[in-house]
């Protein structure tokens, strides 16, 4: 994750007042930015968004606005998935936009897209006359016979900076959007070599792009959707510390309801602490393990199976839904884990229905996504050393900032005195810009939150 | 760590002997390499102090630099190594072979290349640095050095620059040689230094491997770092050595200059020692199958970089490289991390036990074969071959169904996992796997290319495709993004790297 210089805080010009209400906020910062769009004095526009802010609502608004005005709009992003996301919503928001997808010769739409008047072709050429071309930045920097008047980029703080260079000489103007508390984008090799570097390759395409254009102005989602009052303020203060947002939501507007326990074990009590105060901690006995060890594994499993099989009813401003597998997922930090995560649940499945079906998912893979209750595997649990991947404030935050109701954490004991025992020892970097917030005081700040609501298995 | 990484360390520090942590060797070792141990002077930040260097294991160059303050003494050094190592650099473009290239004109490869082998990563940075403060010297006027320093620099610069890349094997650093081969029982930390990791590896007769390496731990370090007690030991000599000069006596100078040579060459021969020592153990491992194949791309770049360095407007490598250069730098690194990874898989059974454990591959034996199956897969008119195996393991593969997988006994075979389930016989799984590639192209499978009953075979993920790399754009259309084009006057804004080829820019410390 990465703040590269503190973001300004919104001024009179995004029309924010004390005392608003969040709809009222979020409005004057998209017209804010929608201004901006408009007023032709600016070549990019960045908008930070955090957790369940409303990105998506944004670009399909800038979207449309721009298409409206008749310039011809690209939107980059970063995974096929995305991609077909944006489309549906794009389609469904404003049908009278002729829409087109730049894809890969062996991409296969889903139903959904194939259903819709998108148009699919595997070169730019046959998609003239679209408003709005959407594609991935990989696919993008293949393209080399047309020009847009505008580009938005979406997840813009995950995009690497080499992949903006590639696809940059596309557009003149263009709109940047992204949460910068999310995971930065890695390399697999050492970077060392470029960091202080302005254009360092490995960092992410909006850090490169404030530091050659400090004057863009940046706009901010106040308002997370999605977070419910219980996570906002830790999220919030924990991972944005100079960017804070506040939650859509009053406490009283979401509820969780289980029915009765019926083991009474931990697992249940875990949960009920969980579905009073949106937090949970099932605690397994200290150790040091590998990462993808029995004990931990099946707990995981456990846990997440025995959320379902509470039949919980989630209750919120939307209305009221059963807690089904669909809105369950479980998040980890390593591959291996997924897969052995994901092999106990389907052993689980045998005695309950339903349990194959929770989403498990690492957390690079789980940004963007949203679900009603989430359990995650501490990232340290088991570890003997706090590395910066382990560290890394973004993967924490991406797994604490999934749920719309509670958000339970399966770890072992003692990573307050890992942490304490391994204090960063990273290399400093000249003309590095500092990141904030700091891996190791947010990791604390969010245990600190976790303390209180912990059962022990 | 992985598994079997941590297994390797526990048995080792159990029984005090080092254990395999490879099978076989993954890095190209040249028949004749040179063998470089620099000493710089502790204190400054690039000021060199001695070199044992040369290919003949019995008769070092042993070169030093009395006063390493003295800047003429130091570019004098540069000079000396250079007359070692330029022409060991050059003699391997007399023998080349003519290279037909796509979309470019054919091009001439040596068909062997130089290597040079230093201690550590440190020996490596070394070289760096040597490249650094050298290659913008200028040859003329005020302060002029002799050419070949500058053009040294360059050869430094370049194989630095190259050793960057994953399974190059032009500059080499000993200890990352003996680690990848070797687990021992001590810390990473503890493995950079070649005394105390070749301890492990090779004890001394009547000794195990942790008690030689405790007992080396007092030895000469490697360096290029001296020992901070052979400092005090030294200190007083170069002083005897200044005072000469001062006294503008040459006969007590080239004492003094004596007694610091051989009390340098006393530090560094038992290093000088251990570097052939290690090389030897490394040559007796079989060499893995796809490292002839990484060497073929070293000697590539050799003969492009010399060819290069021929060329009358040639220029010294930039300080730092522009935002594009740099780009191109990080994603060529990636697609040669991305290939070794999967190249030394595939040669190593000991590192594809990794994988298995991690259940990134498996291994067992086919007992059903489905091999005139035919699909018409969605949006293809025609159906074409998909034999389907199933294979029975003890592994325990985790990758997602219609994960595309290869195989290692058959390289050209491609698959798709289609189901994994418990088999008839307890404690094993039953893999389905669907041939997808590898048959030829006709309407049946090619003879042969289609597995049989009892073949014991090992499927991994597919690697990364390697297609033509992206279309960067032209350095002087870098987009407004990235700063827009660099400016050919250097007059960036406060903070940019710039590109500086002035030769007679001025090193911080020179």
């Amino acid at each position: 994750m990465e703040l590269t210089t503190p973001a300004p805080t919104p001024g009179p010009a995004d029309g924010i007042r004390p005392g608003m209400t969040p709809a009222k906020a979020a409005a004057a910062v998209t017209d804010a930015v929608l201004a901006d769009l408009g007023s032709g004095r600016h070549r990019g526009v960045v908008v930070d968004s955090p957790p369940g802010a409303g990105k998506s609502t944004l670009v399909v608004k800038a979207a449309a606005e721009i298409a409206g005005r008749g310039d011809a709009l690209m939107i980059v992003a970063q995974t096929n998935n995305q991609v077909d996301d944006l489309l549906l919503r794009l389609a469904a928001d404003h049908p009278e936009l002729q829409l087109g997808r730049l894809s890969a010769a062996d991409y296969r739409p889903g139903e959904e897209l194939a259903a819709l008047p998108v148009r699919i072709a595997g070169k730019a050429a046959d998609l003239d006359g679209c408003e709005v071309v959407v594609s991935t930045a990989a696919k993008w920097a293949l393209v080399d016979d047309r020009r847009w008047a505008w580009a938005i980029v979406d997840e813009a703080y995950q995009m690497r900076s080499d992949a903006l260079l590639l696809v940059a000489r596309l557009f003149d103007r263009a709109l940047f959007v992204g949460d910068p508390g999310q995971l930065d984008p890695f390399a697999t090799v050492d970077a060392a070599q470029w960091h202080g570097l302005t254009y360092d390759p490995s960092q992410s395409a909006v850090a490169v792009l404030r530091r050659h254009n400090p004057d863009l102005p940046v706009h901010r989602l106040p308002v997370s959707w999605r977070l419910p009052a219980t996570a906002a303020p830790l999220v919030s203060e924990a991972f944005y510390p100079f960017t804070p947002f506040r939650s859509g939501t009053e406490k009283h507007e979401r509820s969780l309801e289980f029915a009765a326990a019926r083991h009474g074990d931990p697992y249940d009590d875990v949960v009920d602490v969980a579905a009073g105060s949106g937090w949970g901690l099932l605690e397994l006995p200290s150790g040091y393990t590998l990462p993808s060890d029995d004990e931990t594994v099946r707990t995981v499993a456990e846990l997440a199976a025995r959320v379902l099989v509470r039949r919980g009813t989630a209750r919120s401003e939307r209305g009221t839904n059963p807690l089904d597998a669909g809105r369950i997922a479980v998040g980890v930090s390593h591959r291996e884990q997924r897969s052995r995560v994901e092999a106990a649940l389907r052993r689980i499945a045998a005695d309950v229905p339903g349990a194959g079906d929770i989403v498990v998912d690492t957390a690079n893979r789980l940004q963007g996504r949203e679900f009603d209750v989430t359990v995650f595997l501490h990232p340290l649990s088991g570890r003997r050393d706090a590395t910066a991947f382990h560290l890394e404030t973004g993967r924490l935050c991406v797994l604490a900032s999934r749920h719309r109701h509670a958000c339970l954490v399966v770890a072992r004991a003692g990573i307050p005195e890992l942490l304490d025992a391994h204090p960063s020892a990273e290399p400093v970097h000249l003309g590095l810009p500092v990141s904030f917030p700091d891996g190791w005081e947010a990791n604390h700040a969010v245990l600190a939150t976790l303390e209180g609501n912990r059962v022990r298995v | 760590m992985s598994a079997v990484a941590a297994l390797g360390r526990l048995r080792a520090a159990a029984t005090g002997y080092a254990q395999p942590a490879a099978t076989v060797r993954h890095r190209h070792l040249s028949d004749r390499p040179v063998v470089f141990v620099p000493y710089a002077m502790s204190g400054e930040a690039f000021a060199p102090l001695a070199a044992l260097v040369g290919d003949d294991p019995a008769a070092p160059h042993l070169l030093i630099v009395p006063q390493p303050r003295d800047r003429d003494r130091r570019f004098g050094h540069v000079a000396d190594l250079a007359a070692v190592l330029l022409p060991y650099l050059t003699e391997w473009l007399a023998k080349t072979e003519t290279i037909e290239r796509k979309n470019d004109d054919p091009y001439e490869r040596a068909v062997d290349a130089p290597q040079i082998v230093v201690p550590s990563p440190a020996g490596i940075e070394y070289v760096r640095l040597l490249g650094r403060s050298t290659r913008f010297r200028r040859t003329d006027g005020e302060y002029a050095v002799d050419p070949d320093v500058p053009l040294l620099g360059r050869w430094c610069t370049y194989l630095a620059e190259r050793a960057r890349t994953p399974g190059s094997s032009l500059l080499l650093a000993m200890t990352d040689l003996l680690a990848r081969t070797w687990a021992t029982g001590q810390s990473d930390l503890e493995n950079g230094e070649l005394a105390a990791l070749l301890g492990w590896i090779d004890p001394d007769p009547g000794r195990t491997g942790a008690e030689t390496a405790r007992e080396a731990e007092g030895a000469a370090p490697a360096g290029p770092a001296t020992d901070p007690k052979f400092d005090e030991r030294l200190a007083p000599m170069i002083a005897a050595y200044d005072h000469a000069q001062r006294a503008d006596d040459p006969r007590a100078g080239a004492r003094a200059e004596e007694r610091i040579r051989d009390a340098l060459g006393g530090e560094l021969m038992p290093t000088w020692h251990r570097m052939w020592r290690g090389l030897e153990l490394l040559r007796e491992l079989p060499v893995g199958a796809s490292v002839a194949g990484r060497w073929e791309i070293d000697r590539m770049s050799y003969s492009l970089f010399s060819a290069d360095l021929a060329k009358p407007d040639s220029r010294p490598q930039p300080r730092t490289p522009g935002a594009v250069a740099a780009a191109q730098q990080l994603v060529r690194r990636e697609t040669a991390q991305a290939r070794l990874e999967a190249e030394q898989l595939r040669d190593d059974p000991l590192l594809m036990a990794e994988a298995r454990l991690a259940g990134q591959a498996f291994r067992g034996d086919i007992v059903a074969v489905e091999a005139d199956r035919m699909v018409t897969e969605p949006g293809k008119k025609q159906a074409r071959p998909r034999p389907l195996l199933v294979l029975r393991t003890s592994d325990e593969p985790l990758m997602t169904l219609d994960t595309e997988l290869e195989c290692v006994e058959r390289p050209k075979a491609k698959a798709k996992l289609v189901a994994v389930a418990e088999s008839a016989q307890g404690g094993t799984l039953d893999v389905r796997l669907e041939l997808t590639g590898g048959m030829g192209r006709g309407k049946t499978p090619e003879e042969g290319s289609v597995p049989e009953t009892g073949e014991l075979l090992t499927w991994t993920t597919a690697a990364p495709g390697f297609r033509g790399g992206p279309k960067w754009p032209e350095p002087e259309e870098t987009p407004w993004t990235h700063g827009g084009p660099p400016d050919p006057d250097g007059g960036r804004p406060e903070g940019a790297a710039e590109d500086d080829d002035d030769p007679g820019a001025e090193e911080p410390w020179s």
